[in-house]
């Protein structure tokens, strides 16, 4: 991979002095991934997952908007509604996943109080499913937080026959949640249930999930980039979850591309033509007027990007910051974010 | 960043092996009289909102009557089309020059008063009062999933009813799919049709004896399940509301069929916009499938924030430079020109490796790129220089 990253790597700590990953997130056990479309949540999530599966450990990452993307990302086949091993993390460790699916959720609870047995499949068929989770605003955002719930706190015996003291089964939770716009209301269980009856096996499930989501157990990233609308959504997500008292994680900016030349170096077209002549590059007008033009650009994007920065800064959350990978993400590039997120202090305290 | 800048240029560096797709001409799209509805679709986030609005402001600079409807706007491109709040109808966008004899309306859609006013238009005041207080109808109207599609296609019949303007370019709902707005009216009519509900309220009358057969005994207990989850009430009040809504549903159903018709109707053109990412360009590749299969008209793609480089140095010869000069320590702000110049060229490269596995798949979709611009559009100006990179 030829990408260059800026003086190797951005260390612990961000120019303020603000750890990137305090002891808070690295005790966290159900990390909720979320940013605007296009900012590389996903990805992120991704690799979040690998990095807290690092040295040992065990992730799961949750996938809730059926996309498929776990399985576009580790170039599997599309995921059943069943935990799947689909990586194995740097220094031993795997990463689990599941796509969740609101309508297998229900049938999940169904079969666990009723006992719709085969019947289940041909009601899903008929769209009986589908209608159901329909009919109450929020009950397919229950029935997906619950499932998440569920895995962070399925525990298992910790000898090999699964017997002895019980363990988690999984260190971290990582959900790939919706983006921006929508992940408050998805994480605002308290609301749905509001249109849901008042007893029930589903209302007391989400009472589990409230008391999880509202814990120092769970933490909200929200993955950004360093232009105006990332950064404007971020700063009002960031004001949203704070509102819903939802606990904040890291601000997670992707995409940083190295500052090449400090707005202060001046260039004009006589040195550089100089400078590329001593460089052995004799070339013509407009291509020298062509790096002209890209020197421009670079400064008004450098321009814009300290902009950012300070209002990112301005929310007082740490920052890990990622470069864009030259290759684009695939699943060298999955292991190279992964990589960097341990450099810059991103772990689970087991 | 200057208006003159040649998206797609041909002096790339290090170009990609394949065929270079054809040119997307929207020029000549808007102006061509016969194109009566121009619909931009795509995934979330490739900047769908600003091209509609963008390829409007140009056409009506170039003499249409143009509309703009735009689904949720970002805040400073609602204002620098003068619109401030949500109200449901064209406005007049000021400041566009009337020399070629053309004007721009623009609106939001309100998906909530754009369904209100259908009931309104389909029944008595006095039943359309029962329906509005449901609070049923309160959910499907504001959040149920497919209801901003089928009201964005609803406003779009409207609009082309009224015949009030010659061309409409439609923005479509930020889903996570772009296939949605295809998907969604179908999957809220059937929704409403009242198939189901009847089953879940009273499954013993409805559904037939076969149905019956089938299932057995155990939609019962599947509606009596749901029903101890969601509540009596919330059932009560679908079944109530599906009622109500019984009268109305026909004519829904046929307007959302003369919508879908108009889709495939000669005059209306898709434009997919997309971003040089993968995942946008596999959303473009489904949608590009979908439309095909559909038979409703592309006219091609937006390939909105490239990076084109504007030397045609290689990045390999730009690197050795740097390494050269820096090695002699000579002038480190020539070094870092060069630097910079290598990672647009590789970014340039990773663009267009990202953007061949669309083509190969789709080679006859013309394609035109929009470089990224540093600033979001705040004014009618940064419209219109998007319209500018837009154009052939």
């Amino acid at each position: 991979m030829s990408n260059q990253r800026q003086s190797g790597g951005v260390g612990l700590f961000d120019e303020a002095g603000v750890e990137r990953w305090p002891d808070a997130l690295a005790g966290a056990r159900l990390h909720v991934v979320t940013g605007k479309g296009g900012t590389g949540k996903s990805t992120l999530a991704a690799a979040l997952a690998l990095a807290l599966a690092a040295g040992g450990g065990r992730t799961l990452l949750v996938e809730v908007e059926g996309r498929q993307g776990i399985a576009q990302l580790f170039d599997t086949p599309p995921l059943p509604y069943a935990e799947q091993r689909i990586a194995v993390a740097p220094d031993g460790g795997e990463v689990r996943g599941l796509a969740v699916d609101a309508e297998e959720a229900l049938l999940e609870y169904l079969e666990m109080f009723y006992n719709l047995g085969l019947a289940g499949r041909t009601l899903r068929r008929m769209g009986a499913v589908e209608f159901a989770t329909t009919l109450a605003p929020g009950l397919r955002d229950v029935l997906l937080t619950g499932k998440v719930k569920e895995c962070v706190g399925r525990t298992v015996g910790d000898d090999r026959r699964g017997r002895g003291p019980r363990q988690p089964l999984y260190d971290a939770v990582v959900v790939d949640a919706p983006p921006t716009g929508r992940v408050v209301k998805f994480l605002d269980v308290t609301k749905a249930m509001g249109t849901l009856a008042r007893t029930g096996p589903i209302r007391t499930q989400s009472e589990g999930v409230v008391a999880l989501l509202h814990s120092p157990q769970t933490v909200v990233h929200v993955v950004s980039q360093l232009e105006d609308l990332p950064v404007q959504e971020t700063l009002d997500t960031v004001d949203e979850l704070a509102e819903a008292n939802l606990p904040p994680g890291a601000i997670m900016v992707n995409r940083v591309r190295p500052a090449r030349l400090p707005v202060t170096d001046r260039v004009d077209e006589g040195g550089l033509r100089a400078g590329l002549e001593a460089a052995g590059l004799f070339l013509k007008d407009d291509e020298v007027g062509g790096l002209l033009t890209e020197v421009d650009e670079h400064t008004e994007r450098l321009a814009v990007e300290s902009g950012v920065r300070s209002r990112l800064d301005a929310a007082g959350m740490p920052q890990i910051e990622l470069p864009e990978l030259a290759d684009g993400v695939d699943l060298g590039g999955l292991y190279e974010l992964a990589e960097l997120l341990r450099e810059q202090g991103v772990r689970h305290d087991r | 960043m200057t208006a003159e800048t040649v998206p797609g240029g041909d002096g790339h560096a290090g170009a990609s092996r394949g065929r270079r797709p054809r040119h997307l001409d929207l020029d000549a799209l808007i102006d061509d009289r016969a194109t009566r509805v121009v619909v931009c679709c795509g995934s979330g986030g490739v900047g769908k909102t600003t091209t509609a609005a963008a390829l409007a402001l140009r056409a009506a600079g170039r003499g249409r009557r143009v509309v703009v409807l735009t689904i949720d706007p970002a805040k400073r491109l609602a204002q620098s089309m003068g619109l401030e709040e949500l109200d449901n109808e064209p406005r007049v966008v000021p400041g566009v020059d009337p020399g070629a004899g053309g004007e721009l309306q623009a609106m939001m859609l309100d998906m909530r008063r754009t369904f209100d006013e259908m009931v309104l238009g389909h029944t008595t005041p006095d039943r359309a009062q029962a329906i509005f207080d449901n609070p049923f109808y309160q959910t499907i109207s504001s959040s149920f999933s497919g209801t901003q599609e089928y009201m964005a296609m609803e406003k779009l019949g409207q609009l082309a009813a009224t015949g009030r303007w010659d061309l409409i370019v439609v923005d479509t709902p930020p889903s996570r799919s772009a296939l949605d707005f295809l998907d969604a009216p179908q999957r809220l009519s059937s929704f409403l049709d009242g198939r189901m509900i009847r089953l879940l309220s009273a499954p013993a009358r409805a559904g037939g004896s076969a149905l019956r057969k089938l299932v057995g005994s155990t939609f019962n207990l599947f509606a009596k399940a749901v029903s101890t989850i969601l509540g009596g009430q919330v059932l009560a009040d679908a079944s109530a509301f599906v009622q109500a809504f019984d009268t109305l549903f026909g004519g829904f159903q046929e307007r959302a069929n003369a919508t879908y018709q108009l889709l495939r109707a000669p005059g209306t053109a898709f434009v997919v916009v997309a971003a040089p990412e993968p995942d946008a360009l596999r959303e473009a590749s489904y949608f590009v499938e979908r439309l095909g299969t559909e038979r409703m008209p592309l006219a091609g793609m937006v390939l909105n924030r490239t990076h084109p480089v504007h030397a045609t140095l290689s990045g390999a010869r730009a690197r050795e430079g740097a390494e050269a000069l820096e090695a002699a320590r000579g002038d480190a702000t020539t070094a870092a020109v060069l630097r910079l110049h290598a990672d647009r060229v590789e970014t340039a490269e990773r663009e267009r490796r990202v953007l061949a596995r669309f083509t190969r798949a789709h080679p006859a979709v013309p394609i035109v790129d929009v470089p990224a611009m540093a600033t979001d559009v705040h004014d009618l100006d940064g419209l219109r220089a998007i319209g500018e990179l837009l154009r052939s």
